[in-house]
């Protein structure tokens, strides 16, 4: 009676786990069916799929070309824009966090770990309690209509809080006696970040680059608010100026750029799946 | 202080250098220089004026101030508890092994990684009166969806709705806190005749309520930051119905143009936030079990 009433349950929970499953996918796979219509088809809304679906690959082909070269909105320069903020944000942002860290696991000093509590809380402060006065100090800078904005303060380890938390805890689980042996090999504290714990924290080093690629590659505020000419937007900001442009952006072709700019950050993850759960696992961060 | 202690602490704060000048320039003059903004009238083209606390004082008779402020909380009053309520429910769920679950939590998850132009993007499409996806699913069943957008109370609903796409974070952090529940807890429930909704409510809650108290505490300030989602798809319309607190800021600051008001507003959110996080506090602290290791 009980192995019944489980094998009942059991197949309950299937059913409403794959009806989950299949709505927390349908948005994303109704983006990518949509981009695959023409305008008509669209507004027909008789067929989720489209139809006839032998048409498929050569509307596909047009609704991205059309994208691609829209004479308006200039994708391949955004994309070109967002590579370029995304990947110096990514070098500064771990250069700055793996010595930082270095600093709050493996250095002895007074006051560490009062400055490692500040690191915490800073993490709470959102940024749109910022913004206001960190447009100003940009402004005095000269860096408003520049790409300064987004990139430069990562070199900092701004907006790096829980990256430094992470790396920290990471390097702790490094053991002590391979420092020991690298000391007595003559090694500075430089030597041992450099040819003991560097090598040794690659998968911690790789969530850090995943999380901050994501951040910085799907951010909307801060381009909103420090980019100031059309030549300088990124993609996220691109794809707002394709719908907002005068007239009715076609559904399909919104959803085929729409596509393009969710693609790269579902792509590297995916790719990066093994290694950010090593990552994960072996950071300390589940005890 | 002896000589080798302050050599010490030199090369510590060499090493934490880049966050320490980082955390001076962009996080601690910022703050200090919106405390200054707030007390004076700054349309951005002129320097500061001083004025007192009038922006403080203007705040209280801002009838948007006050719309924004309800319309945040009635966001969050039904965006966090639905939304901790269905991430729980789908990692209960999700517990358990092979390769149909595995794709299930990859389909949960991946949805928090989309850009949030993009989301907006696909939700305006979902939520299209005529073409959009849900309406076309109620139409199956018969029903008149409305058009969700466009009508004030729908507009409101249809953001919560879309909150709960993004719980797949959530999801993945209870599945994780699942696991770690100790198996002897149940064995122990089991035997004293506990049914399964019982080991739920006095077993798994309680070991895994510092997660979700963490988790409740991440989405309310979440929630005080709401604004591409509703600047994109609404612009805080119709009327001011999905008019949210962050928007109404960056209104303030960059459309038009007073530094003053707007660094007031954000002093204001920064009380608001670190109000909710400690009444969150007090009220779990019945509630919330910390293991004793």
């Amino acid at each position: 009676m009980s192995a019944q009433h489980s094998t009942v349950g059991a197949r309950i929970a299937w059913v409403a786990l794959i009806v989950i499953g299949v709505a927390y996918a349908a948005p994303l796979g109704w983006m990518v069916l949509t981009s695959a219509k023409s305008a008509e088809q669209t507004l027909a809304g008789s067929s989720v799929l489209p139809t006839p679906l032998a048409d498929a690959p050569g509307q596909i082909a047009r609704n991205y070309a059309a994208v691609w070269s829209d004479p308006v909105v200039d994708f391949p320069l955004y994309l070109r824009n967002s590579l370029w903020v995304t990947g110096l944000s990514m070098v500064g942002m771990m250069i700055a966090c793996s010595i930082t860290a270095y600093g709050f696991a493996r250095v002895r000093w007074r006051g560490r770990d009062t400055l490692f509590g500040v690191v915490l809380v800073s993490m709470m402060i959102p940024f749109a309690v910022l913004m206001a006065p960190l447009y100003v100090v940009f402004r005095e800078l000269g860096w408003i209509g520049t790409f300064l904005p987004l990139w430069a303060p990562a070199w900092l380890a701004f907006g790096g809080g829980f990256n430094i938390f992470l790396l920290r805890q990471f390097y702790r689980t490094i053991p002590a006696e391979l420092d020991e042996a690298a000391r007595l090999d003559g090694c500075s504290h430089w030597g041992i970040f450099r040819h003991v714990i560097l090598p040794l924290s690659r998968p911690a080093l790789g969530v850090v680059a995943l999380f901050h690629f994501t951040a910085v590659w799907n951010d909307f505020l801060a381009p909103l608010i420090f980019l100031t000419h059309r030549d300088q937007f990124t993609l996220a900001l691109g794809l707002h100026l394709y719908q907002s442009q005068a007239g009715n952006t076609p559904w399909n072709l919104l959803m085929a750029a729409s596509t393009l700019v969710v693609a790269p950050v579902l792509v590297v993850f995916v790719l990066t799946q093994g290694m950010l759960q090593e990552g994960i696992a072996t950071s300390g961060l589940k005890e | 202080m002896s000589t080798g202690e302050a050599r010490r602490t030199l090369i510590g704060l060499c090493w934490v250098s880049p966050w320490l000048a980082g955390f001076l320039a962009f996080l601690m003059l910022p703050i200090g220089l919106s405390v200054w903004y707030s007390l004076t009238d700054y349309p951005l083209l002129e320097p500061p004026l001083w004025v007192g606390a009038d922006n403080y004082r203007r705040l209280l008779h801002d009838d948007v101030f006050w719309r924004t402020i309800v319309n945040t909380l009635v966001y969050a009053a039904f965006s966090i508890p639905l939304g901790t309520a269905l991430a729980l429910w789908i990692a209960t769920l999700l517990n358990r092994r092979g390769r149909l679950a595995m794709l299930i939590r990859a389909a949960v998850y991946l949805p928090t990684l989309s850009p949030i132009v993009a989301t907006a993007m696909i939700w305006l499409w979902m939520f299209n009166a005529e073409h959009g996806l849900i309406n076309g699913l109620l139409g199956l069943v018969g029903i008149r969806g409305p058009n969700w957008l466009k009508e004030p109370t729908w507009a409101m609903g249809a953001l919560v709705i879309m909150s709960l796409w993004s719980v797949g974070q959530a999801a993945i952090v209870y599945l994780a806190a699942l696991r770690g529940v100790p198996s002897s807890l149940y064995e122990a429930a089991e035997m004293d005749g506990v049914g399964r909704a019982g080991r739920f409510v006095h077993v798994t809650l309680p070991t895994i309520s510092p997660v979700i108290l963490f988790n409740v505490i991440v989405a309310i300030i979440v929630c005080w930051q709401v604004f591409a989602v509703p600047y994109i798809m609404t612009q805080g319309g119709p009327g001011r119905s999905t008019y949210f607190y962050t928007m109404y800021l960056y209104d303030s600051a960059f459309v038009y143009g007073q530094m003053g008001y707007a660094s007031a507003l954000a002093w204001i959110q920064t009380l608001i936030i670190l109000f909710l996080t400690a009444l969150t506090f007090m009220v779990s602290r019945r509630h919330v079990w910390y293991r004793v290791s």
